[in-house]
């Protein structure tokens, strides 16, 4: 058996993934343990199997027309979705205004608005949560421990709370990604459920009010403060949920 | 989008098609729902695109795949999300180096294959990452959102897991 204080970095180092120093180290180790370098030749022999072995799927031939026909779709669907006001005025002065009206309802029907497309996000990423057993990066308590964790993987600070004293217990906190970003993710429990409390930075801003509305058979809040946006998702009641959301804005 | 956005995104995203493809192909174990994944990705990559300010274009986009295949998976066969990450239960020792370094050197191509498919979809991922896309340690904390010392250790046990399956295998037909 190998060593257990390099064995970890035993595969990292066949991987090529430590830096000089930590390199040499391990190969002044590997000169004279025989287990740690035997652990090396399996890890190489894993790895030569599986690059020899051609596992890489090749892309249909049919895939590419079909992606670049939906790419371009969504492209223009994008552009007329997103005209700016001027355009809007210019379109208006030249086309007749019940023409107008039709056509901006069958626009507005059929395209989600990009808070609808948020929200559905927003749920998916909490099931995954709960799903894939990928709920905590790191799991504590506190919120002295999992601030600082959130500290140099992601490019800002969230907020976090320990909010026992209203009755939502912090279980810790994980990185999730949302709206093309990477967001921290607090957990919160209280009684059987499970509430992720998602921060990121704003772009825009929710207004005062905020949003709240129900997905799937869970509740969504959505507001924002002090350049921060945040979004708490749960089976949770509303009410409650809005009880989080107080608590966080004090 | 206008004109010349599309033809920026489409220079900087379609290069990326076939490592998308094998990621969503490898993660849904289905041709017809990798196809669907790969174009629900590039759909979604549309509207995020403005949000995505150069660098890594690779790592950005099959940060997309990765999640629109997830939120696929868990749409259509929750189950398996349920049921795959059992790794902290399952602990194996490892076997001796000796046997075990001729088992995986005389693996075959269909033994490997099979031994891959048959992983958890967590391990799979950060397999067909690392080993068949070439990402490092750092894109693919990037692209599933796991901290790098995770990633270090999922890609441990999945190799362990991996080994475990070949040598199980290969001594059976001794
Ligand atoms: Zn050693």
């Amino acid at each position: 058996m190998a060593c257990p204080k390099t064995k970890d970095l035993i595969e990292a180092y066949g991987d090529g993934e430590l830096d000089l120093g930590s390199s040499l180290e391990i190969e002044r180790h590997l000169a004279g343990c025989e287990a740690c370098a035997a652990v090396l030749e399996r890890h190489r022999a894993l790895r030569s199997a599986l690059a020899g072995a051609s596992l890489h799927y090749d892309v249909p031939p049919r895939l590419a027309a079909r992606v670049r026909s939906a790419v371009r779709k969504e492209a223009k669907g994008r552009a007329t979705g997103w005209l700016p006001s001027w355009r809007w005025a210019a379109v208006a002065a030249s086309v007749a205004p019940l023409a107008i009206l039709t056509w901006a309802l069958v626009a507005l029907s059929k395209t989600p608005s990009p808070g609808d497309l948020l929200n559905q996000e927003i749920v998916s990423a909490h099931l995954r949560s709960l799903m894939g057993n990928h709920l905590m990066d790191f799991p504590s308590s506190d919120q002295h421990t999992v601030k600082p964790a959130f500290a140099g993987r992601i490019d800002f600070s969230p907020d976090v709370r320990g909010l026992s004293g209203v009755g939502f217990t912090l279980i810790g906190g994980r990185l999730d990604y949302l709206d093309g970003r990477p967001v921290a993710a607090l957990v919160y429990g209280r009684r059987k459920h499970v509430i992720n409390l998602f921060i990121w930075p704003s772009a825009g801003g929710e207004g005062a009010r905020g949003v709240e509305t129900s997905l799937r058979g869970y509740n969504l809040l959505r507001w924002s403060r002090a350049g921060m946006l945040y979004s708490a998702v749960s089976d949770l009641n509303a009410p409650e949920l809005r009880e989080l959301r107080k608590a966080f804005e004090e | 989008m206008d004109p010349t956005e599309l033809e920026r995104f489409e220079r900087t995203l379609l290069p990326h098609m076939s490592a998308a493809y094998n990621l969503a192909r490898w993660l849904t174990r289905s041709d017809q729902d990798a196809e669907d994944v790969v174009q629900e990705a590039y759909v979604r990559a549309v509207r995020f695109f403005g949000g995505f300010r150069g660098g890594n274009s690779k790592a950005w986009f099959l940060t997309i795949v990765r999640n629109t295949g997830y939120s696929w998976l868990e749409r259509s066969r929750g189950e398996e999300l349920t049921t795959a990450f059992d790794a902290n239960l399952h602990d194996v020792e490892d076997a001796g180096p000796g046997p075990e370094l001729e088992l995986l050197r005389r693996a075959t191509r269909q033994e490997l294959f099979a031994a891959l498919e048959s992983l958890p979809v967590e391990f799979r991922e950060a397999l067909v990452l690392r080993e068949l896309e070439g990402l490092s340690y750092k894109e693919i904390a990037d692209v599933s959102g796991l901290p790098i010392g995770t990633v270090m250790s999922r890609l441990a046990r999945a190799r362990q897991r991996l080994r475990q399956i070949l040598t199980d295998r290969g001594s059976k037909e001794d």
